[in-house]
């Protein structure tokens, strides 16, 4: 045998995380909302622009964000990915939409999947709305919005929402 | 009134989809060595190292810098590691011009890495956290909504990305080290690859790689040593922006702008488009080529596509970008910064092969990283500052 056969090339070591998160006082407020199907955000007290999930504070102006405001489910999508290859954690069918959200009423948009719709027809300023899960299923998390959905309205132009890209 | 420093040695592996020939020790020494070799020293002129390389899930070893410490020559000098994502390759070669500029070392050796066919990239950045919706599908998943967002704001041609992807690979073709070689590549192929994060395809898409990059920094006194040409340091920055704040700009991100300028003006350069020669810059999807010539101030905003489109870009235009085929053809993610710095440094050493810019005395090697919130950037120059 020479010497390359026997060279070990790799061995397998798996290794296993779990995280305990703990949310905090601004995420517990917005968490303790999910649970009753409201989204709550939080105002900047400098620039008055509303963080959804608030973070307690606003990186912008490095001051806290201290009035809470409900938003709305509804909103529109600011731009978007249809997503064609598989991800190890991630287990929804392929292709599939994640789209970067702006809520009616939030100044951040966030990330959020969006199911129902022909991924061909995705357009940015479309308007989308939350599809909540059954309120039996209901618990302190970002999941309680299963995904979004279109809403039968017409599209928002680019210039009302292009500074969130 | 900071010392001068210079780049007197350069050293890279073989890039490849699994180096496992070698160990994590064995693929940071190659580079090392080969760094060594070039600048003409040997382990004991070394007075500090200094390495970097992405988050430690990428390989699933916790704090690697601890093992790999002898194996860089480490033991009774200075060691420490820099870490700001994919930028970190960059930021490590700052950090360690820094101590150079700042007196307090004569030479370091830096040296950065990723050995990602000993992890999972994708699993890494994808983990399960319960304040968002696990959606994003990676760094492609992470950047495609962007490019889109860029294309709508500059109205840009849908077959950008193809053709910087196209300039790239045939670059890499040109490069013994890079680990993406596809020698019958074309417009076609790049466009009839399969769509994986849409609007980006496979071939606009950089690969996981293993490999390791390593320069040796010298000050002014003990450049003579080496007797290759010295790559002089003229300017160097660094800016990071927070990940999320209401209305921040990911597609032009404000902290590029600010770094370029920052290196700009210590460079002592008013018109970068004119006054640098080359750039090699950190290109992970096709699209970021003209959305960072923007940021970085080579075209006005909403107009990079087309140095892109003119050719300016190409290896024989007035703006050569990515001349070793940069990111998209070698991706060992840690290293992949400083690859970009020290192409930049060959390029003005002349030692940069297949590859070499005819006359290139000025060179920008630039990284960013995160959520696009870490950027790093130096100009080097055949002249000494
Ligand atoms: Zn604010």
């Amino acid at each position: 045998m020479s010497e390359e056969q026997k060279t070990v090339k790799a061995i397998d070591g798996p290794t296993r995380l779990e995280y305990r998160y703990s949310p905090g006082r601004a995420s517990t407020r917005f968490l303790r909302g999910m649970e009753q199907k409201k989204i709550l955000g939080q105002k900047c007290v400098g620039c008055g622009r509303v963080y959804v999930p608030p973070r307690g504070a606003c990186a912008r102006c490095g001051l806290p964000t201290e009035e809470e405001v409900e938003v709305q489910d509804t909103g529109t999508i600011v731009t978007f990915t249809i997503v064609r290859v598989p991800s190890q954690n991630i287990e929804i069918e392929l292709p599939y939409c994640a789209a970067s959200i702006l809520l009616d009423g939030a100044d951040i948009p966030f990330t959020a999947l969006l199911r129902d719709v022909p991924v061909e027809t995705v357009r940015l300023g479309m308007r989308v709305q939350g599809v909540w899960k059954p309120d039996a299923e209901l618990g302190p998390s970002f999941d309680n919005i299963d995904h979004f959905t279109a809403l039968d309205e017409p599209d928002v132009p680019f210039e009302k929402f292009q500074e969130h890209l | 009134m900071a010392e001068r420093c210079a780049v007197v040695g350069v050293g890279q592996t073989k890039h490849d989809a699994r180096r496992i020939d070698v160990s994590q020790v064995g693929l940071v020494r190659e580079a090392a060595e080969r760094a060594l070799e070039n600048a003409e020293l040997g382990w004991q002129d070394i007075d500090a190292v200094v390495i970097g390389k992405a988050p430690d899930l990428f390989e699933g070893v916790m704090m690697p810098e601890l093992f790999l410490a002898d194996a860089l020559g480490g033991a009774g000098k200075p060691m420490l590691r820099v870490h700001t994502a994919g930028s970190v390759g960059g930021s490590t070669a700052v950090v360690a011009a820094s101590l150079v500029q700042a007196g307090v070392h004569q030479r370091v050796l830096t040296v950065a890495y990723e050995k990602q066919s000993e992890s999972n990239a994708m699993w890494a950045l994808s983990i399960k956290i319960p304040f968002s919706q696990t959606i994003v599908a990676g760094a492609g998943g992470y950047f495609a909504p962007l490019i889109r967002g860029y294309m709508r704001r500059s109205g840009a041609p849908e077959d950008t990305g193809i053709r910087v992807a196209v300039k790239d690979r045939l670059n890499a073709l040109k490069n013994p080290y890079a680990h993406l070689k596809f020698p019958d590549v074309d417009f076609d192929q790049v466009a009839n690859s399969p769509m994986l994060w849409d609007p980006i395809r496979f071939l606009e898409t950089c690969p996981s790689s293993d490999g390791a990059c390593a320069l040796v920094l010298a000050a002014e006194d003990a450049v003579g040593a080496s007797p290759g040409k010295p790559a002089w340091v003229h300017a160097t920055s660094m800016r990071s922006e927070p990940t999320m704040f209401s209305g921040r700009d990911q597609v032009n991100p404000q902290a590029g702008k600010d770094a370029a300028a920052d290196l700009y003006k210590k460079a002592g350069i008013t018109n970068p488009r004119e006054e640098i020669d080359c750039a090699e810059i950190y290109v992970p999807f096709s699209w970021f080529e003209p959305m960072w010539m923007e940021n970085l101030g080579f075209a006005p905003e909403g107009e990079g596509w087309k140095m892109t489109y003119e050719g300016a870009t190409a290896l024989d235009g007035d703006l050569p970008v990515n001349m070793s085929g940069g990111v998209l053809s070698s991706n060992p993610i840690g290293a992949s910064g400083m690859l970009r710095f020290a192409e930049a440094a060959l390029q003005v050493r002349g030692e940069a092969g297949e590859h070499q810019v005819d006359g290139a005395r000025r060179a920008l090697g630039h990284a960013y990283g995160g959520g696009s919130q870490y950027f790093s950037m130096w100009i080097v120059g055949e002249a000494r500052p």
